[in-house]
């Protein structure tokens, strides 16, 4: 933990690239109708997910939002099985009764993502008061956007967590729109760890698109919370590429110039960081972006050739037995 | 058999207690309940757990309700107060959204096991924020379970099947029903969730009723057979969801009347639920419309002559019965 050395720097950029791919090809796949739904994409933000997925482990329970694939997958989830359920198949994680929008493996602690914009940040909550009266050293998570923190439920989990001083860490990516709307349309308060400063939580905003500072920023949070601090929180900034869903006119913002983001880029980023500390040559970066390529290929496959959940299903599943 | 005589507040703090004792994830948490709560359900048990297991809150629904779901998720099986069901609508979002599609949307991956135990009615000059009767929210979202118990007797052996269960359990109680002396057994019985109770046997007329609405069902049955040589079987369902409609149907088959009463507003109402499963499963035996007895399209009034003239009580369901043709 603290600073990230070359075999972590390795594993993140692994993982980057295997969003980076596979949110890519859930582009393509969508606009040729065989990804159906409301599509969410995270390209852009992979930073911040690896930066902190990476570090847990799977009893460390993590929560996300509507933009949740790269949470997926970062923290352990088959791409064979995020594919499968974006395509509704019975071999998806949720044997496509979820969708984009609802991915949960609890297998690997990733207890699921939400609809609701900011509804799952109380019930991140809820896992670090399961831990912390489990007598566990397991750590909860959950990531929102910006959007999220003007939702009544995101002030009123925070007031909590502080009042009962509970091991969460809450992620923001802050990629300063709302749907389709600036950050300044919504609120006055410019940084969201500026909103959580009254409670006394300890708090820092980071560029989100710097792995490596997250990382770090996120170790410190969390080795604290392992050993019974808490809450925090911390603000990732970044920048999401595509719209807010597939579909997106976009019209509300300009796009960035090329240039301009591959200096933003939080892959090539490391790349470049990584190249000048000599973690890796130009063969090794070749070769982590094409298994991620046949990672994705192979998730594709696995989908395609994967069949529909049987109609009985939708009034089997409404209740658990018991 | 040795009886005892409590009251639904008493057993329901009983059983708290029980489930408390017996499974140490059984957490309770809401407003004020260390100090025990407005109608003491929760008296004693921050004393006898601590307060690591019995929880205040602040008054954030939402929050706590996600809290509370969150928790159950990762294994524990928190009962969460909601002090009035008025106040359940702040945790609509999370009841309806994350609840009640957990373990659908996750595809089997995530189970719920929480109670939200909450009080609705009126007639206690609480006015119309404080006395509604909501259950026909719960009863339409699919993957929650409801309960509305009207007894004692039933309240306790319903909220341990309630904890034990492993899907969401919204448990309705009454405040006006809340200190109603009653006789029970030493022993409080087990009751299953999904299981009707008949209370009274009759042949002419069955009288499916709610919570407090079930006493007057009962009132009204011994007025009916004293002046009209009416005899009314009077079921209780005391769970909504899911409905024993078995019972239900099977007393319609004898009686070929029924009549459904509970004082939530009759429009939209879960009798309205009742009145038509009952006629899809036995309209040949029906021998008159189904009659329903509700409160009139409108909130709660204040005042207290208006309060009383707007709930539903034994006149109204003796006059549904003679009104049947």
């Amino acid at each position: 933990m603290g600073t990230l050395d070359g075999g972590q720097a390795a594993r993140l950029l692994s993982v980057m690239w295997s969003i980076r791919l596979f949110e890519e090809r859930v582009g393509q796949l969508t606009r040729a109708g065989e990804v159906d739904g409301l599509i969410h994409l995270s390209i852009g933000q992979e930073g911040v997910a690896a930066g902190v997925c990476a570090q847990l482990r799977d009893d460390d329970h993590v929560y996300s939002g509507h933009r949740a694939h790269g949470h997926a997958l970062a923290k352990g989830a088959s791409p064979e099985r995020v594919m499968a359920e974006l395509m509704g198949r019975d071999t998806g994680l949720c044997r496509g009764l979820g969708g984009s929008m609802h991915l949960v493996d609890a297998e690997h602690g990733f207890m699921g993502a939400t609809g609701v914009v900011g509804g799952n940040v109380p019930l991140a909550l809820g896992s670090a008061l399961a831990s912390r009266l489990g007598g566990s050293d397991a750590v909860a998570v959950v990531f929102f956007g910006d959007g999220a923190v003007q939702a009544g439920h995101f002030v009123e989990t925070v007031n909590l967590a502080a009042l009962w001083a509970l091991p969460l860490v809450l992620v923001c990516e802050n990629n300063g729109y709302a749907e389709f709307t600036p950050r300044s349309a919504h609120t006055v308060v410019e940084r969201v760890s500026d909103v959580v400063a009254p409670y006394g939580i300890e708090r820092a905003t980071v560029d989100g698109n710097d792995v490596s500072e997250v990382w770090e920023a996120f170790a410190r949070f969390l080795a604290a919370a392992r050993a019974g601090g808490g809450p925090f929180l911390l603000e990732c900034l970044t920048h999401r590429v595509r719209g807010h869903y597939e579909g997106d006119p976009g019209r509300y913002r300009e796009a960035l110039a090329e240039a301009e983001w591959r200096e933003k880029d939080p892959i090539l980023r490391l790349e470049r960081q990584g190249r000048a500390a000599g973690w890796f040559d130009e063969e090794a970066l070749g070769g982590i972006a094409a298994a991620a390529a046949d990672g994705v290929e192979s998730a594709v496959r696995f989908a395609r050739e994967s069949p529909f959940p049987p109609a009985e299903l939708t009034g089997q599943m409404v209740y658990a037995d018991g | 058999m040795r009886m005892a005589e409590t009251t639904t507040i008493g057993a329901i703090n009983f059983a708290l207690a029980e489930a408390m004792r017996g499974d140490e994830r059984v957490i309770v948490l809401g407003e004020d309940v260390a100090e025990g709560g407005p109608f003491t359900a929760t008296a004693g048990l921050a004393e006898e757990f601590g307060v690591s297991r019995v929880i205040n809150t602040p008054i954030s629904e939402a929050a706590i309700t996600g809290v509370a779901i969150g928790a159950a998720q990762a294994g524990l099986r928190p009962v969460l107060e909601i002090m009035y069901v008025d106040f359940l609508t702040l945790a609509l979002d999370q009841l309806a959204n994350a609840a009640a599609k957990a373990h659908f949307m996750s595809g089997g991956q995530l189970t719920v096991p929480l109670v939200v135990r909450t009080q609705g009615g009126a007639g206690h000059r609480g006015a119309a924020q404080h006395s509604q009767s909501l259950e026909s929210w719960l009863t339409h979202v699919p993957g929650l379970k409801v309960v509305m118990p009207s007894r004692a007797v039933d309240a306790a052996g319903l909220l341990a099947s309630a904890i034990a269960d492993p899907n969401p359990v919204v448990f309705v109680e009454c405040k006006t029903l809340y200190f109603r002396k009653e006789q029970v057994p030493d022993e409080l019985p087990a009751v299953p969730i999904g299981e009707a109770a008949v209370l009274r046997e009759g042949r002419d007329v069955t009288i499916v009723a709610l919570s407090r609405l079930v006493h007057d069902a009962l009132g009204a049955a011994e007025r009916l057979a004293a002046e009209d040589g009416i005899e009314a079987e009077v079921i209780d369902p005391r769970t909504l969801v899911p409905l024993d409609l078995e019972t239900i149907v099977a007393s319609v088959e004898r009686t070929t009347r029924l009549v459904v009463a509970h004082e939530a507003v009759t429009h939209g109402g879960a009798g309205a639920e009742v009145a038509a499963l009952v006629q899809e499963a036995a309209f040949d035996h029906l021998d008159a419309p189904v009659a329903r007895v509700g409160a009139p399209f409108a909130p709660v009034p204040f005042s207290a002559q208006l309060e009383d003239s707007y709930l539903p009580g034994v006149d109204e369901i003796v006059a549904a019965v003679r009104g049947l043709r």
